[in-house]
């Protein structure tokens, strides 16, 4: 027995099945811990006043709207490679969340920059390749659902995460590479971080939050599309049949 | 804890519209996302099923691959 087991449908729709509740309550636990550290806790910025509280929810999204990307475009990947369908179930179930997580960071941003910069939206390096991250992923959602046999959807749709791959490094390192108006990182491997400890655990707990969260949906969704797409299969009458 | 009453807190010191603006979208993208899910498994009922009786024992291929 080895991992690539569970590349089987039929074996990783039950384990997935056992997985979704612990993420979503691990992902509820640390939404109400985050929360309450963001919202109660955290001092007041000297700066920014308490606009700066946005942080708690725009770097998180932000953060997985990359994520998100880089695991569907690796799952997308060994689907295309290896032929695996499980694999492409996944890459194509990522990308709604993904595409919400975008969507989230690009509206928390608009929100923050109204009040810290005085717009709502500038074309400067950060904002703009963010939202062509928002266009990949509905890209990607829409070439799949463009073509009717799946498995050909599966490595079109592959080829066009690949690509937008690129993107990534380009968004993360806008703020270096470019002169924006958004701020650099807060947070880096390398410096000590530029914010408050209370800040700056609440911001993670959060980020971990939403990493939670992502995973639950993500597999949840999976779950669905195994069903929908191998419906004609014994196991899933007998399953369906039961519900 | 930064708060001396409720209506400071909702108020978030003149950033009550960018903070709760910022927090309310999260809330309903998220709910709203799991909801979609939930409607898109109840919809899996609706998935013809009728035919599975004719089908041979050994024929496992998709239903519309038949």
């Amino acid at each position: 027995m080895s991992w690539t087991r569970y590349a089987a449908p039929q074996r990783f729709y039950p384990l997935a099945g056992r997985a979704v509740p612990w993420f979503a309550g691990l992902a509820l636990l640390l939404t109400v811990v985050g929360l309450v550290i963001g919202l109660l806790i955290a001092p007041t910025d000297h700066q920014q006043g308490e606009a700066y509280r946005i942080i708690f929810v725009h770097v998180p999204a932000a953060w997985m709207s990359m994520i998100v990307y880089l695991v569907m475009a690796f799952w997308a990947a060994v689907g295309l490679i290896f032929n695996t369908r499980l694999a492409s179930m996944l890459a194509v179930a990522l990308a709604p969340t993904g595409a919400w997580m975008t969507f989230l960071a690009l509206w928390t941003g608009a929100l923050w920059g109204k009040p810290t910069w005085g717009t709502w939206w500038v074309w400067d390096a950060r904002l703009t390749s963010e939202l062509i991250l928002l266009f990949l992923y509905i890209g990607f959602m829409s070439l799949h659902a463009s073509i009717d046999d799946e498995r050909r959807a599966d490595r079109a749709a592959a080829v066009l995460a690949l690509v937008g791959v690129v993107n990534v490094p380009i968004i993360y390192f806008s703020v270096k590479w470019w002169n924006t108006l958004h701020q650099g990182a807060s947070v880096s491997l390398t410096k000590a971080p530029s914010m408050a400890t209370t800040m700056l655990a609440g911001m993670l707990i959060m980020a971990l939050a939403f990493w939670m969260y992502c995973i639950a949906v993500a597999l949840a969704r999976t779950r669905v599309i195994i069903l929908e797409r191998e419906h004609g299969t014994r196991w899933a009458r007998q399953l369906l049949g039961n519900s | 804890m930064n708060w001396n009453s409720v209506g400071e807190f909702l108020a978030m010191g003149g950033y009550g519209l960018y903070v709760w603006g910022s927090f309310g979208m999260c809330a309903l993208v998220l709910a709203g996302e799991c909801w979609g899910v939930a409607q898109r498994r109840k919809a899996l009922r609706e998935l013809p099923l009728d035919d599975a009786d004719d089908r041979n024992e050994l024929n496992e291929r998709p239903l519309h691959e038949a």
